[in-house]
């Protein structure tokens, strides 16, 4: 235990090499910062219908409402401030990618331990079922998934889960294989501890460091799935405006020069995935042994 | 190798098989077309002869077996929005896809290489790390949202090319294509380069990432040790080397091409198999779903079968390894 400051100080270090990732890393927060203050720092509710004015729908960035108030990124048909509809937009967007990046997380973690650790038949069953859903694009199988099962908060992050616990299996149970075989957990074993133990305390913790980055990809990756499908008209209902659906109601009005209804909820959409994947990036060369300088 | 040839063929036939019965028991639970096809006012008597004409009365077994007896002939049922067979109604559209997915590779690929060789070779150059900090933003963009940029800037502000369609076709061998005429081309060329995007940076970093490694070699130092031009080096035994991994990976890619070439389509509103997928989850058209799906799974499993045997053929370490197993 005494070592770990060490190796998440040399990780920092070595983190903080490059000056992009750093950039990411603080962009990565204000980004969080946003979505989580998104109530607190927004002008305006976007859902409290009395505080929209239709007359106000669709005015350039920078307009002034009737009472004063500027719209410094412009408002959308329904006289919808976009700052405020982006932040809350952010919101859901982040919360949906977050909420289905840690199940998938979870159900990912638990299926490659058992496949890695029992091995045998469990082993083949699970990876031939790995296989087969990676062997089909992510957007398809979610499409497909959504069509079935209609659209909602909860139909989207099962949309999201399907499509991304096979990668974290994946990855589980290729460093349980590398470290069921080392001499710590044959120790375990030898002491006689029951296989929960050994499987939860001793095989768990380091299986970890890998995934880390591979959540921090598939985080970015649901984030951009969730607003595709949105956008595609199978994602949130309209009640739930992400980010993606956002840019779907600008979309209508981009053909008549009226840019900002999908420029400004992508440009937040952008910042936030590439925030995650420079981040990412960073991680996963500090992280790779077989890149150590 | 025969041997190996059957037993993958085998395998695809059972995948086959299998996403067939998913498929159509997932179809099955959307909703009741009959609902959406029939006017409101429609009495008892003419909703149940509208889902006996289609054929929902039967038992969901029955309509599998019929489902499966008819697909095996090749018809997989009419469309209930077109009334013309589903599967005719996907095969139209298929070739507007393949040309799409086909345009975007090849730019993914013409660009790709030489740019991901330039950032392999010269890792801490401005121009390597810009063209690496390029493909994390191509990672990044949401496909959807590049096209509307295209849209917004080629289209509305500049002009240049027109915003959606597919434009004039010409026939090449029976089938239609645009990329004959210069309209057609001129239509083609902002969905081509938005699918391409996400590939481009895929090949990039696949490139680049075997050109770090393969500099690193024997057989590289060898070949600097002989005195051969480094233009040699890197044209000749750095590039075949790594094109084995890149040809793999597009081959596999060709699928994810052809699934995102949805988003594409309906931003474009190019007239493509992804377009009229979206369009019949729409209207619940679930011939014209379960035909799309059963196309474009075969279309998977025959790329995925290709590869692996190309892969054999490219790679002689691979044929040694499979003759020993």
């Amino acid at each position: 235990m005494s070592r770990e400051p060490t190796a998440l100080a040399r990780i920092a270090s070595d983190f903080a090499e490059s000056r992009v990732a750093l950039a990411g890393l603080v962009l990565l927060a204000l980004v969080l910062l946003a979505a989580v203050l998104a109530p607190l720092a927004s002008p305006q509710n976007p859902y409290d219908l009395a505080q929209l004015d239709l007359l106000d729908s669709r005015l350039p960035p920078g307009s002034k409402s009737a009472t004063g108030m500027t719209y410094w990124l412009g408002t959308d048909d329904q006289g919808r401030d976009m700052l405020s509809g982006i932040l809350y937009g952010l919101r859901i967007s982040i919360g949906v990618g977050v909420a289905s990046t840690l199940c998938a997380l979870a159900i990912g973690l638990a299926l490659g331990l058992a496949a890695g650790y029992v091995g045998g038949r469990t082993d083949t069953l699970i990876m031939r079922l790995a296989d087969l859903q990676l062997s089909f694009p992510s957007i398809l199988i979610a499409l497909v998934l959504l069509a079935l099962l209609g659209r909602g908060l909860d139909k989207i992050v099962v949309a999201l889960v399907a499509v991304q616990w096979a990668y974290y299996a994946r990855t589980v149970r290729s460093s349980a294989l590398v470290e069921r075989r080392k001499e710590y957990i044959e120790a375990a074993a030898g002491l006689a501890l029951s296989h929960a133990r050994i499987v939860l305390r001793h095989l768990l913790p380091n299986c970890l460091p890998p995934l880390i980055v591979v959540a921090a990809v598939q985080l970015a990756s649901a984030i951009a799935l969730e607003a595709t499908l949105s956008f595609l008209g199978l994602g949130l209902p309209i009640t739930e405006p992400s980010l993606g659906l956002l840019i779907a109601n600008g979309y209508n009005y981009l053909l008549s020069g009226k840019y900002w209804i999908s420029v400004f909820p992508g440009v937040a959409l952008l910042l936030a995935i590439a925030s995650i994947n420079l981040v990412a990036d960073q991680l996963r060369d500090v992280l790779n042994p077989r890149l150590q300088r | 190798m025969l041997v190996y040839v059957i037993r993958r063929l085998l395998q695809s036939v059972l995948v086959l098989g299998v996403m067939s019965l998913i498929v159509f028991a997932g179809v099955y639970a959307i909703g009741n077309p009959v609902d959406i096809f029939i006017s409101p006012q429609a009495d008892q008597a003419e909703i149940a002869r509208a889902t006996a004409a289609l054929g929902l009365d039967r038992p969901l077994w029955e309509q599998y077996w019929v489902f499966l007896r008819q697909a095996a002939a090749g018809d997989l049922g009419k469309s209930f929005a077109f009334n013309v067979p589903a599967i005719q109604l996907v095969l139209e559209r298929m070739p507007a896809t393949l040309e799409l997915a086909a345009s975007a590779m090849l730019i993914a690929v013409l660009l790709g290489i030489p740019l991901g060789l330039w950032a392999g070779l010269k890792p801490r150059s401005t121009a390597g790390r810009t063209i690496m900090a390029g493909s994390i933003l191509g990672f990044s963009l949401p496909t959807f949202w590049v096209g509307l940029m295209l849209i917004m800037v080629f289209s509305v502000w500049l002009g240049w090319l027109p915003a959606s369609g597919r434009g004039p076709t010409t026939l090449l061998l029976g089938v239609p294509v645009s990329f004959l005429s210069a309209d057609g081309l001129a239509h083609l060329a902002l969905p081509a380069t938005n699918l391409a995007l996400f590939k481009l940076a895929l090949v990039i970093r696949l490139t680049r990432a075997g050109t770090r490694e393969a500099l690193l070699q024997d057989y590289v130092k060898f070949a600097r040790a002989k005195g051969l031009t480094e233009a040699r080096v890197v044209f000749v035994h750095v590039l075949k080397n790594i094109l084995i991994p890149i040809v793999t990976v597009m081959g596999l890619e060709l699928g994810s091409v052809i699934a995102f070439a949805i988003v594409t389509e309906t931003v474009f509103a190019w007239p493509g198999m992804g377009k009229l997928l979206i369009e019949s989850i729409n209207v619940l058209d679930r011939p014209v779903i379960v035909a799309y799906l059963c196309i474009v799974v075969a279309l998977f499993v025959f790329i995925n079968l290709a590869v692996d045997l190309a892969y054999s053929l490219l790679d002689p370490r691979v044929r040694l390894a499979d003759a020993a197993a």
